[in-house]
């Protein structure tokens, strides 16, 4: 055991092909595969639900009934459609949901070598640099920590089932209210079938002690996972919450639909970090995560700042456009981007910043890189509207490229109703030039290692958002994920 | 010491060395003079391993091991060091970062202690002071927006913190002003010494005269043409490549 971050990684890194692949075998509470309104009455009822929820449930699904998945993604070189909605199945939970653990040492302990086998077992997580984790089984959490020492501060942090129960007047009022229940085809379904996720609140002017932190794994066979994410930081408070994933192997694809809602009072703070690391698919496109996210903020008081970072290395298909709504006066909202596809990986990803109140701006990094037969498509939406007056964007998009197979594409959508507005956007696309390679090797740097320097250096201001230890990991990552790239 | 045998390198099928012999001893400075084309850069770039080239003939040892048998980043920590005509840039990798990994990945082929945060500072700043160079331009991306002087200076830092036993200048003197052609040669000067062995490479005389060579080689089409000592350098400031151009004319 080590609290090293560096000594961990190195570990995770030494493991063959994909690093964090396999199965822990515990026996799971799941519904047979297929969805219908009895499917979603089952979900419900096993989380003993309030009424209202089932009917927001019901609704939502009848609504994606209707609704036809998305064709409009550029995946040029991976046909990935029509999705058997009725092959998947919609609940699993681990055993121990029914006598849910007190504390780490109720825990099942074969969850606990399932987060040692990825490097970050949950004690040591929680002792290093005073991270409190809600780790996400699954569809249901299996375990908290740090609890009390948020309750001191009055900062509720738990699992979304929990927050039902007992914070259900918080819910109501937030949950659909940045990503309407029928926002989008996988936003629809989410909302339908989701079985957990996590709930955060910061009352008024309280500065969350630490840096909450999520960590997410699919498990059970075949079994989609739906994630919701609710954070409501109110006045003047601040939180910077962390989102990690990695899954085991499979052949299978998984579908992946997440809904994150933030929402931001008057001069609060949200900074969101995201490390995505799903199983990405074997050279061959066989396998691999299809991860349709919905992510999305709402800066709804002035002054408030909402940051989405993430570091997108995973998934076979990854559909993703972290957003900020600028309703307040003077609110700001950032995203900043690294999407690394590699093999057959498609990446379609960006963000949409929406400009509707005064002086308010926003700021755009987003870094793609394009390995192998990786496609990255960089899709972003600015809008300014007609009362956002002096309203500020700066967009700054980059691509790299490794490789004569590989793609990147960029989609940017910029719509102006205010003359008071200012827009910059600046784009670029390199090849990861032989001559920074050889130049590297010449001082004695291996190629590998020159990679992922040249690599890492371009991704620098992306990277220098995220908080201290996830920055070591993000780093790594990439560094893993482009392994053998460079013949 | 640097031995280099029969050598001969094409580029797409195309021979641009045609049997070089060269031997440097340690302790000693070798210059390789000639006009333009002469396939000065190319000797450098196949001594470093560049995979543009392809070898087809002839060996290359130093110190006895045979640098064609290792990669590039082999032959450095081997101990080979070339110092590059056009340095490239490598943007959002701070020379510092990118100088200790350098110094750790040889230090680890060679079977060395990594050098700590503390040691390789103390080290930086010792050698900074050798090139006089500022040591803020270590905290910028390598090579980002430095001078052609800056540049070249730090190519002669780098050498210096990574020791090694054979260095090569390609073209180092090429646009530099006087007094940074000054500085740059101090430091060459400083690095010479019994367990080094350097080859200059320049079109101009002038280098060598801050760098005062052991043995001045010509290089015509792939070949060394003429040996001599230091005033070989002088004789072709004064009468230009073209007579032994001619001379050589017909082998070509």
């Amino acid at each position: 055991m080590t609290n090293d971050p560096n000594a961990m990684l190195d570990q995770w890194a030494e493991q063959p092909d994909y690093k964090w692949g396999f199965v822990t075998d515990i026996e799971a509470d799941t519904v047979a595969p297929g969805l219908d309104e009895s499917v979603i009455r089952f979900i419900s009822a096993k989380k003993d639900e309030p009424e209202w929820l089932l009917e927001w449930r019901l609704d939502a699904y009848r609504k994606w009934l209707t609704m036809e998945a998305p064709e409009w993604p550029h995946f040029p070189d991976r046909p990935w459609g029509p999705i058997d909605y009725q092959a998947i199945s919609y609940f699993s939970a681990p055993k121990s949901d029914e006598d849910r653990p007190k504390s780490l040492d109720e825990v099942d302990p074969k969850l606990l070598e399932t987060y040692e086998k990825l490097g970050i077992p949950l004690e040591e997580r929680a002792a290093l640099a005073g991270v409190a984790v809600d780790a996400v089984f699954d569809s249901v959490s299996v375990a908290t920590t740090f609890r009390d020492k948020l309750k001191e501060h009055g900062v509720i942090f738990c699992s979304f089932s929990e927050a039902v129960q007992e914070h259900p007047e918080l819910i109501k009022k937030y949950l659909g209210s940045v990503v309407p229940a029928t926002d989008n085809y996988f936003a629809a379904l989410n909302s339908a079938v989701f079985t957990d996720g996590s709930f955060v609140y910061i009352p008024k002017g309280v500065r969350c002690p630490m840096e909450l932190s999520t960590y997410f794994r699919i498990n059970a066979l075949n079994t989609g996972q739906f994630e919701r994410t609710l954070i409501v930081a109110d006045d003047a408070a601040y939180v910077s919450y962390l989102e990690g994933c990695t899954a085991p192997m499979r052949d299978e694809n998984q579908l992946h639909a997440a809904v994150v809602e933030l929402v931001a009072m008057e001069d609060a703070e949200i900074k969101y970090s995201t490390i995505q690391n799903w199983y990405p698919g074997d050279e061959n496109g066989k396998g691999g995560i299809f991860n349709f996210v919905t992510k999305r903020g709402i800066c709804e008081g002035d002054r408030s700042h909402i940051s989405w970072t993430q570091v997108e290395t995973g998934s076979a298909i990854t559909w993703k456009y972290p957003s900020c709504i600028l309703k307040g006066d003077d609110s700001i909202g950032e995203f900043y981007s690294v999407a690394l596809t590699n093999m057959r990986q498609q990446a379609d990803t960006g963000t949409k910043m929406i400009h509707l109140g005064k002086n308010t701006r926003s700021n755009i990094v987003s870094k793609g890189i394009s390995a192998g037969h990786g496609h990255n498509t960089y899709r972003g939406l600015v809008n300014i509207r007609r009362n956002a007056t002096d309203a500020r964007n700066y967009t700054q998009c980059d691509s790299m490229l490794m490789g004569e197979e590989c793609g990147a594409h960029t989609f940017p959508v910029i719509e102006v109703a205010n003359d008071t507005g200012h827009i910059e956007h600046e784009a670029s696309t390199t090849k990861i030039g032989e001559d920074q390679i050889f130049y590297c090797n010449q001082r004695g740097i291996s190629p590998e290692d020159a990679v992922s320097m040249i690599v890492n250096g371009f991704c620098r201001e992306v990277l220098a958002e995220l908080p201290m230890e996830f920055a070591v990991e993000a780093r790594k990552l990439l560094e893993v994920s482009l392994e053998d790239s460079v013949g | 010491m640097l031995e280099i045998k029969n050598l001969h390198a094409s580029i797409d099928d195309t021979p641009i060395l045609r049997g070089i012999d060269l031997t440097i001893d340690n302790g000693q400075v070798h210059s390789l003079m000639g006009p333009n084309g002469s396939g000065k850069s190319t000797l450098a770039k196949v001594l470093a391993g560049d995979e543009a080239y392809e070898v087809t003939e002839g060996s290359i040892l130093l110190d006895g091991v045979d640098l064609l048998e290792l990669d590039p980043h082999e032959r450095s920590a081997a101990g080979l060091f070339m110092a590059f005509q056009y340095p490239v840039e490598i943007p959002g990798v701070t020379m510092k970062y990118f100088l200790r990994t350098a110094i750790n990945s040889v230090r680890k082929y060679r079977e060395q202690p990594e050098l700590d945060a503390y040691e390789f500072l103390s080290l930086v700043k010792e050698r900074a002071a050798m090139v006089e160079l500022d040591t803020d331009l270590l905290d910028r991306p390598v090579n980002g927006g430095f001078s052609g002087g800056e540049k070249k200076r730090a190519e002669i830092f780098q050498m210096a913190m990574l020791e090694p036993t054979a260095c090569i200048l390609d073209e180092t003197d090429s646009g530099l002003d006087i007094d940074a052609l000054r500085i740059v040669a101090d430091g060459v000067n400083k690095m010479r010494g019994d367990n080094r062995s350097f080859l200059v490479i320049t079109h101009y005389q002038r280098l060598l005269s801050y760098i005062v060579p052991d043995v001045v080689h010509v290089l015509v089409d792939g070949r060394i043409v003429r040996t001599g000592g230091k005033d070989l350098a002088l004789e072709l400031e004064e009468h230009g490549y073209a007579p032994i151009e001619s001379e050589h004319a017909v082998d070509a």
